[in-house]
């Protein structure tokens, strides 16, 4: 990892472990965002990938329930927060300087440490595996992510430990956010208003305001959650005039804005690759960020659609499927400015327009079975069902990782200053975009024919589903191992990288040498 | 926001071992936290007890070191100079962003007193009379819950009586209307540069201040000796206490903040036009200062 800005050892930094510890340089920090969350990626498919084995064949095999449960709330806890967030935080640190012509992020020692609170996070996360190992409590949350009451209030060890994990990675996403809503109001280069501004600063500019408006209500959810548990307070419990459901509307008013938040840095650095690869301008820069507004501001008034099934009355049911549907309307605007971006381009597919093309495809399939979820009548239907597990993973694989690892191979050759083998990237493309829909489609069709989620076990009429989903499921996990061995080896060395890798690569990134200074933009440009 | 053009360089600060010291302190102090409370639910690990807390110690003792370390840095940048009109307006946007979540985590809480108020409460007292298994229960405001069994062992309805609003808490919301005002004058003092002015106004804010914490202490000895109003107390016990307390731990912070602000105004630091700590401060007080408006009107007078 550290062979990034290894060819600038004349800057003044300490070398070894310390310089990581210690750094306060952008480029240093996103790396090593961008590595944790490598790394929690490849940990959290690993957890699933074990649920999958579970799933392979009807009857328990491996593991007993608990584990199960165990394992599947960790894993989205582990992909949600630690790998797709640092990814999307990683590129930010990386590029918002580079694209806004700063010399580095506008509060860097608080950079650092918003990266260094992670680490303890993961740790807090998934401690409890190891301490039940040792006899200390029952093993990790076993709740799913979404930390329901009464399960989480009567819940182990395991909850108290992903309540601070949740802590720790709120303060981080605040400290993170913090720093690039500074970065982008202060830092700009002369010349660029926010008019001009690049749309991957845009998209995460949402993303900060939406962090900092909900990240704080998930910790006071949590907080409660914590005083129920140990404190002898009544917020979840009836008996005391609380309500178990308060607990589900705190925790999806941050939880529903929480998609956009991994999603908008995503919608903000798509536009760039496409409009690179058909080497056009973007289309309508304009209604791209209202529709990023009207998404960000209607995203924060729909939460109730996640749980219709829990005993809502009528008019709330209502107001959240309309509104909710509402949310299609900015995206359909999103959907064909991304279309009308590659309209009768020259257009060429290498890696990172693979991955753009094959995102707006897969991402858009999220987007409309998510339209049915939305419908409270057809919602009853599909409820906690695998059809859910399908949409939000078209959603937040497809639409986030898929949309990150196109910013991966995008800029991976202006971070190494060398390019990655494009044979390999397009093998991993090709895998990933295969593999994942042999793993997802079938889930489609098991919710569809109504088999539960998060239950370790089915009826024998789900068998040949499950098995190809697993097969799908382990294609898809052993595929990332490309993309890993094509990164290291694009660290480590290779064609050397021009300034402007991509033909119609527009931006001031490209204006900088490959891999850029040590220090970004120590006297800014001017832009007219 | 228009563009703006810069003189000279933005201020970098060189690498710091103080974020990488402060995790750390943070992970030891809340697992350590999470080893002391386990025993209260499962007796067999009683024996976590003992290192949770000593872990806590090391790890409060860490943050406290950071806090004087790396806030003794930047007084000490910030005096030397190295903070131009650049550096100061990324203060400035940070502290208001900062304080925007701040608002959002008090948010949750008043949320949960909007929804135990206004929707469970009276909806588990307006259950079909055929059906309910509250017969008795009113759902009037104050209200304890109807009571019934919670995880195995039975919940008594607590006898309370509920937070006036005319003693302490009256007195208390003068107090810190005042301490805003005081803190308004000693910044006119500062921007008069009435260097006299400034450390008394802060002196009387930070008396204020202590003056409320101390109130508060009696009010909560108060609540739980003589009105068994206690964290249990249901709906309404929980919301008060979490709200006030939270808010109290806010006071305490600010206090902390005023008087750090006070030492470095009588050490002669800040200057007329240069002052972000003293204005960062101030700010977070009239912060807390509305959220206390919010907590008088809402929980103690309504």
């Amino acid at each position: 990892m550290s062979t990034a800005t290894a060819a600038h050892h004349h800057d003044d930094h300490p070398t070894g472990i310390m310089r990581w510890l210690t750094t306060t340089n952008h480029k240093d920090i996103g790396t090593m965002y961008l590595t944790f969350s490598l790394i929690m990626f490849l940990v959290g498919g690993s957890m699933i990938l074990a649920v999958r084995a579970e799933l392979f064949q009807p009857g328990l095999q491996l593991m007993q329930p608990e584990f199960f449960n165990q394992l599947i709330g960790v894993h989205a806890l582990v992909m949600i927060f630690a790998a797709l967030m640092p990814a999307a935080t990683g590129f930010a640190n990386w590029m918002l300087p580079l694209q806004l012509g700063a010399p580095d992020m506008a509060l860097p020692r608080l950079n650092n440490w918003g990266f260094w609170l992670l680490p303890p996070a993961a740790i807090l996360l998934t401690a409890p595996f190891i301490l039940a190992l040792f006899g200390i409590g029952d093993g990790a949350i076993a709740t799913g992510w979404t930390f329901y009451t009464p399960l989480s209030v009567q819940g182990g060890i395991g909850v108290d430990f992903a309540i601070f994990a949740v802590h720790l990675l709120g303060i981080s996403s605040v400290m993170g956010s913090i720093n690039v809503l500074v970065t982008i109001f202060n830092m700009r280069a002369p010349g660029m208003t926010l008019m001009k501004m690049p749309l991957f600063a845009w998209g995460w500019m949402i993303t900060a305001f939406l962090l900092i408006a909900t990240i704080p209500v998930l910790a006071g959810a949590v907080t409660m959650l914590l005083t129920d548990r140990h404190f002898g307070t009544h917020f979840f419990d009836a008996a005391g005039g609380g309500d178990p459901i308060l607990f589900q509307h705190l925790f999806w008013f941050f939880g529903h804005p929480e998609v956009y938040i991994l999603l908008l840095p995503v919608w903000g650095l798509i536009p760039h690759i496409l409009s690179a690869f058909s080497r056009k301008p973007t289309y309508g820069y304009k209604a791209q960020i209202y529709s990023f507004w009207a998404i960000g501001i209607l995203s924060v008034v729909v939460w109730a659609h996640h749980f219709f099934t829990v005993g809502l009355p009528i008019p709330a049911l209502l107001y959240f499927m309309y509104s909710t549907m509402a949310i299609s309307l900015p995206l359909a605007v999103l959907f064909f400015c991304w279309i009308a971006t590659m309209w009768k381009g020259s257009m060429t597919f290498e890696t990172p327009m693979l991955f753009a093309t094959g995102w707006i495809i897969l991402f858009g399939i999220g987007g409309l079975t998510g339209l049915i979820l939305a419908d409270v009548a057809a919602d009853a239907q599909y409820h906690h069902s695998y059809f859910v597990v399908a949409h939000f993973h078209y959603t937040l694989f497809a639409g986030g990782i898929m949309g990150i690892m196109a910013g991966v191979y995008y800029w991976l050759p202006k971070m190494t200053g060398h390019m990655y083998s494009e044979t390999l990237g397009k093998l991993h493309f090709w895998l990933t975009a295969i593999a994942f829909n042999v793993t997802f489609i079938p889930q489609f069709f098991l919710g569809l024919a109504g088999m539960p989620r998060r239950i370790p076990d089915y009826a024998l009429q789900f068998s040949e589903f499950n098995m190809i989903s697993t097969i799908g499921a382990f294609t898809l996990g052993l595929s990332q191992l490309i993309m890993v061995y094509n990164i290291v080896r694009c660290v480590r060395g290779g064609k050397k990288a021009e300034a402007k890798v991509w033909e119609g690569a527009e931006g001031l990134e490209w204006t900088l040498p490959s891999p850029p200074p040590y220090h970004s933009f120590t006297e800014q440009p001017v832009i007219k | 926001m228009t563009t703006q053009t810069h003189e000279g360089h933005y201020f970098v600060p060189n690498p710091s071992i103080y974020p990488a010291i402060l995790s750390t302190g943070i992970l030891l102090l809340v697992a350590g936290f999470i080893l002391s409370i386990t025993p209260d639910r499962d007796q067999t690990l009683a024996y976590l007890a003992t290192p949770g807390k000593g872990m806590m110690l090391a790890g409060f003792l860490a943050i406290i070191y950071v806090l004087f370390g790396w806030f003794g840095k930047i007084v000490g940048e910030s005096e030397g100079g190295k903070y131009k009109k650049w550096e100061d307006r990324s203060f400035r946007i940070g502290m208001i962003v900062f304080i925007a979540s701040e608002v959002a985590f008090f948010a949750a809480f008043f949320g949960a007193l909007f929804y135990m108020r206004v929707i469970s409460v009276p909806e588990i007292a307006n259950f079909d009379p055929q059906f309910t298994p509250y017969k008795d229960f009113l759902g009037t405001w104050p209200s304890a819950g109807p009571g019934g069994t919670v995880l195995g062992t039975e919940y008594k309805v607590p006898q309370f009586t509920p937070m006036g609003a005319w003693g302490i808490p009256a007195i208390n919301t003068l107090l810190l209307l005042t301490s805003g005002a005081t803190v308004t004058w000693a910044h006119w003092g500062l921007l008069n540069s009435n260097r006299r002015q400034l450390i008394i106004g802060l002196m009387m804010t930070v008396a204020l201040g202590i003056a409320f914490l101390f109130l508060q202490g009696y009010e909560y000895h108060h609540a739980y000796s003589e009105l068994g109003l206690t964290l249990g107390s249901g709906a309404y016990g929980a919301t008060f206490f979490m709200l006030t307390g939270f808010h109290g731990f806010h006071v305490t912070l600010g206090t902390i903040m005023l008087i750090v602000i006070l030492a470095r105004s009588m050490k002669g630091h800040f200057t007329a036009d240069h002052h972000f700590g003293f204005e960062g401060v101030a700010w977070y007080w009239h912060f807390v200062d509305v959220v206390w408006l919010l907590l008088f009107v809402l929980v103690y007078w309504l």
